[in-house]
């Protein structure tokens, strides 16, 4: 339960973080340490160098510019939280926020090292799958790269980024306010990982139906999941429970896992659950919104 | 032989200067490089918030973090609730009158969560409490008596303020 003996660095600014990624061998990247200090711990990783990002001033902060948010990859979750801006542009960072992990974990636990470990039961990756998140990286010596949040993933927990590449910044374009919005979960304690998890964003029109829909489903699948299916079954149409039941049918199709207390069966019987209440949320919330 | 960094923090007011290891967490540095067993090592994992403890302000998991990250950085645990002259803080006091702990073992990651969220948020719900301390584990209480604990700590704060 102590972690094996490692070299430590911390890089003092961006530069310096990617020539260290660059020459030094079996390195993993440490951020807010929350899923890495207990895999540490246990011995599951023991990698021979841990390069700290905590001290690397470009990857701290959120930039809000016209219709864009950049986020710095070691931005902390409870910076995210507190955000006044993104809370009014995006109200549901703050709702599915508190389900990231605790208070305190929060305190430390950062975005972009998130994003990186890729939980399939992670908040922050599907939050940034119902927002079309862009993922900039970076290298030594090279431009940076833009991968988009749905070409990241490239299997189980594993993204698309190679052992000299740093995840930096998350970028979003929000959707225009107002929009509806949901983020419901289930899990065995607060905080703990989801059994399932839905986040549903609605804007309609002047006639109340359904303009824009984007719901993505977590802890069910491999990884986060948008139902595509769903929302082009939601668009069109003002919400009734059986539009709702209908297009939450895609759930059936999907691949779920069990684990050592819940069946993929039921996780799908409890994110069908949670997608239903989600969608409806999200619609009531919609059109409050744009009639108030 | 791993390299040996040269770590500086101040503790509850105080400074301490010790060359350490990179893998030894915050928690150990604490307990065995500083001699404050007031903060607890419970899981190791992050997972029952008996380490918790104050890094500049925040409340953090001291299992999760290596003393080394903490260079230069203010540190309060448990031993630095209380005030100098012994009066405990309102969240200590309001433990001890609501029964808020019975072996103990949770008690310091809970008062340091608590004591920390209070600053934020002077005037919490029942709810917000729970979901607080949904993090930190504690195997005695059934939570009740933490949770009125911290309730009445808020109340005598805000009066206090």
């Amino acid at each position: 339960m102590k972690p094996a003996a490692f070299e430590y660095h911390r890089p003092e600014n961006l530069t310096e973080a990617t020539e260290m990624l660059a020459s030094l061998s079996d390195a993993k990247i440490l951020a807010g340490g929350q899923s890495l200090g207990p895999m540490l711990n246990f011995r599951y990783l023991m990698p021979e160098n841990l390069i700290d990002l905590n001290r690397v001033p470009e990857l701290q902060g959120i930039a809000h510019t016209e219709g864009v948010i950049r986020i710095g990859a070691m931005t902390r979750q409870y910076q995210l939280e507190r955000d006044e801006i993104l809370h009014k542009k995006l109200p549901i960072f703050r709702e599915a926020l508190r389900w990231v992990g605790h208070y305190a974990t929060r305190n430390r636990g950062t975005i972009g090292g998130s994003l990186s470990h890729l939980d399939p039961a992670a908040e922050l990756p599907g939050l940034c799958a119902l927002l079309d998140a862009e993922l900039v990286i970076r290298k030594k010596g090279s431009e940076s790269r833009t991968v988009s949040i749905h070409d990241w993933p490239v299997g189980f927990m594993q993204p698309n980024i190679s052992e000299d590449e740093l995840l930096t910044e998350i970028v979003i374009r929000p959707w225009s306010v107002p929009h509806g919005f949901s983020f419901l979960e289930m899990s065995r304690r607060h905080g703990d990982f989801a059994i399932a998890g839905v986040a549903c964003l609605v804007s309609v029109d002047s006639q109340l139906k359904i303009q824009k829909a984007a719901v993505s489903l977590i802890g069910v699948a491999n990884g986060a999941t948008r139902l595509r299916g769903a929302e082009a079954a939601l668009v069109g149409s003002a919400v009734t429970e059986n539009l709702i039941e209908t297009a939450g049918q895609e759930i059936d199709q999907l691949e779920a896992p069990a684990d050592a207390h819940h069946s993929g069966a039921f996780r799908k019987r409890t994110a069908k659950t949670l997608f239903f209440r989600a969608v409806h949320n999200a619609y009531q919330d919609a059109v409050a919104r744009r009639t108030a | 032989m791993t390299t040996l960094h040269s770590v500086e923090m101040t503790i509850n007011g105080k400074t301490y200067r010790v060359n350490i290891e990179a893998r030894t967490t915050l928690a150990d540095f604490i307990r065995h490089s500083c001699g404050l067993t007031g903060t607890h090592v419970g899981c190791e994992h992050g997972v029952c918030g008996a380490c918790t403890l104050q890094v500049d302000g925040r409340a953090v998991r001291s299992c999760t973090m290596y003393a080394v990250q903490a260079d230069g950085a203010s540190v309060t645990t448990v031993e630095g609730l209380a005030r100098e002259d012994g009066e405990l803080h309102p969240v200590q006091q309001a433990f001890s009158d609501c029964n808020g702990l019975q072996c103990g073992f949770c008690t310091p990651g809970m008062q340091m969560t608590i004591a920390s969220y209070l600053e934020e948020n002077p005037n919490p719900s029942e709810a917000d409490i729970r979901e607080l301390i949904s993090g930190n584990i504690c195997r005695c209480t059934g939570y009740q008596g933490i949770v009125r604990a911290a309730l009445l700590a808020a109340e005598k704060m805000r009066e206090a303020r």
